[in-house]
């Protein structure tokens, strides 16, 4: 039971109270580059929830049972980025033959995100916190639902926010980081959950 | 200045084509660690010594490296360079890498740093190549520097963890929180857009400023940005839009 409730406290924690991009700051580029409309939000949101889950269980299963045996805990970062971006290449390659429809949901975000920062940071946070490999799947797998969660909050926000009268150099880019400033206040709040 | 002479490089990534101020790239990092003014130039000095080592290399193998498989190679190089700088970290310099922790490895995934790979390194000798590195670096140490001595002083009422604020002054502690690094950004954003229309009024080519990240991906028209690079390297060569798909 108990591991049952750490896992939990772990989910809670990676996905509201240290939220991927409003408190850790990885991922800003598909957040802020990427959310001008809810649909495209929410594809880009479950490209990452699939690729970071698969990511931090395939990562978890090498640290253990290959860094770590041969002792060559510092080879993690190298390791890590180059296994992260052949499985995004791979994962885009299956889902083109064998799951057509899963391609046509996911298939345009894969590549955007085989450098995303919020990958290989869930990779290293893994390791970081000792988290075992289940622990590490579901951190993992919260932290991208953040992400979901943030993307299409602001998605919302900006399709209302379009048509808005702001000042001119306020237009575009500020106007929606001072949008993510006042969610960051609001995520702020979660801190109490925990 | 002669162009692509060491000058002409320093000059042109501190002020010219400055990482943060005018492409805005590596906002990440950017956002995340300038909480105080010495984890900003703790991360810019690393975030240097990584992009001009890199750099360097680079060029000396622009030669070998195979024109297909070139980003899997800058990024191998790229990774080497920020693992032996991590561990130099840890033992000589165990507060910043406590203080900057998931970050440091982080600085791989880095775009300014594939960016100029790209960009500059792969086309350009080694030794022009090494001093764009090193001027790309102080450009963003200096921006990171500024950037957290902003957000020190508001936030904290400190410089460089010296108290320098009369005792009248209440420090607005949200601005070393997350939320203040998204408003610091947001005027900092504001600032260019405003040199920007003024400059456009004037008649200037503006097309530099801002035409890094915090823009739409896949219509941005930096070239060096690893996701773009990813895009490229599909064997249709095109980009997808993503508006055509919605339609």
């Amino acid at each position: 039971m108990e591991s049952v409730k750490n896992l939990l406290i772990i989910l809670i924690s990676s996905s509201l109270v240290s939220n991927v991009v409003l408190s850790q700051f990885l991922g800003l580029c598909p957040f802020l580059g990427v959310s001008k409309k809810m649909n495209t939000a929410a594809g880009m949101g479950s490209a990452i929830i699939f690729v970071i889950t698969l990511s931090s269980a395939i990562t978890g299963v090498i640290y253990k049972f290959l860094l770590v045996r041969f002792h060559m805990e510092y080879l993690q970062t190298i390791v890590f980025i180059l296994v992260i971006a052949a499985l995004v290449q791979f994962v885009e390659m299956f889902l083109k033959r064998y799951m057509k429809s899963l391609y046509q949901a996911l298939g345009v975000y894969l590549p955007l995100i085989t450098t995303n920062c919020a990958v290989l940071g869930v990779a290293l946070t893994n390791v970081q916190k000792e988290y075992g490999i289940l622990a590490g799947i579901v951190n993992g797998f919260a932290t991208a639902l953040g992400f979901m969660i943030a993307i299409v909050i602001l998605a919302g926000l900006r399709e209302k926010m379009a048509y808005n009268e702001v000042p001119e150099a306020f237009k575009g880019m500020p106007h929606v980081l001072l949008t993510a400033g006042l969610m960051a206040i609001a995520f702020c709040g979660f801190s109490g959950l925990l | 200045m002669r162009e692509n002479s060491a000058m002409e490089r320093l000059y042109n990534g501190l002020v010219k084509e400055n990482p943060t101020f005018v492409l805005m790239l590596g906002m990440c990092p950017t956002l995340a660690v300038t909480t105080s003014a010495v984890n900003g130039v703790g991360m810019g000095l690393t975030t240097l010594v990584v992009l001009a080592l890199s750099n360097l290399i680079i060029s000396l193998l622009r030669s070998v490296i195979p024109d297909k498989v070139r980003i899997p190679a800058f990024i191998v190089i790229i990774a080497s360079f920020v693992t032996a700088v991590q561990l130099l970290l840890e033992a000589y310099l165990p507060f910043l890498n406590e203080a900057l922790g998931v970050y440091i490895p982080l600085i791989v995934v880095n775009c300014i740093i594939l960016g100029r790979a790209e960009a500059y390194a792969y086309s350009h000798g080694p030794v022009s190549s090494l001093f764009d590195g090193i001027g790309m670096g102080l450009g963003f140490t200096v921006a990171l520097t500024c950037i957290g001595a902003v957000r020190e002083l508001l936030g904290a009422g400190k410089l460089f963890g010296f108290s320098v604020m009369p005792d009248s002054f209440t420090p607005i502690g949200i601005f070393v929180l997350a939320p203040g690094a998204f408003f610091v950004l947001a005027m900092l954003c504001a600032l260019q857009n405003l040199v920007k229309i003024r400059g456009e009024k004037k008649g200037k080519d503006m097309s530099k400023i801002g035409s890094g990240c915090g823009h739409d991906c896949l219509h941005c028209t930096e070239t060096g940005c690893a996701e773009r690079i990813e895009d490229k390297d599909e064997d249709s060569g095109e980009l997808i839009d993503l508006d055509e798909e919605d339609n």
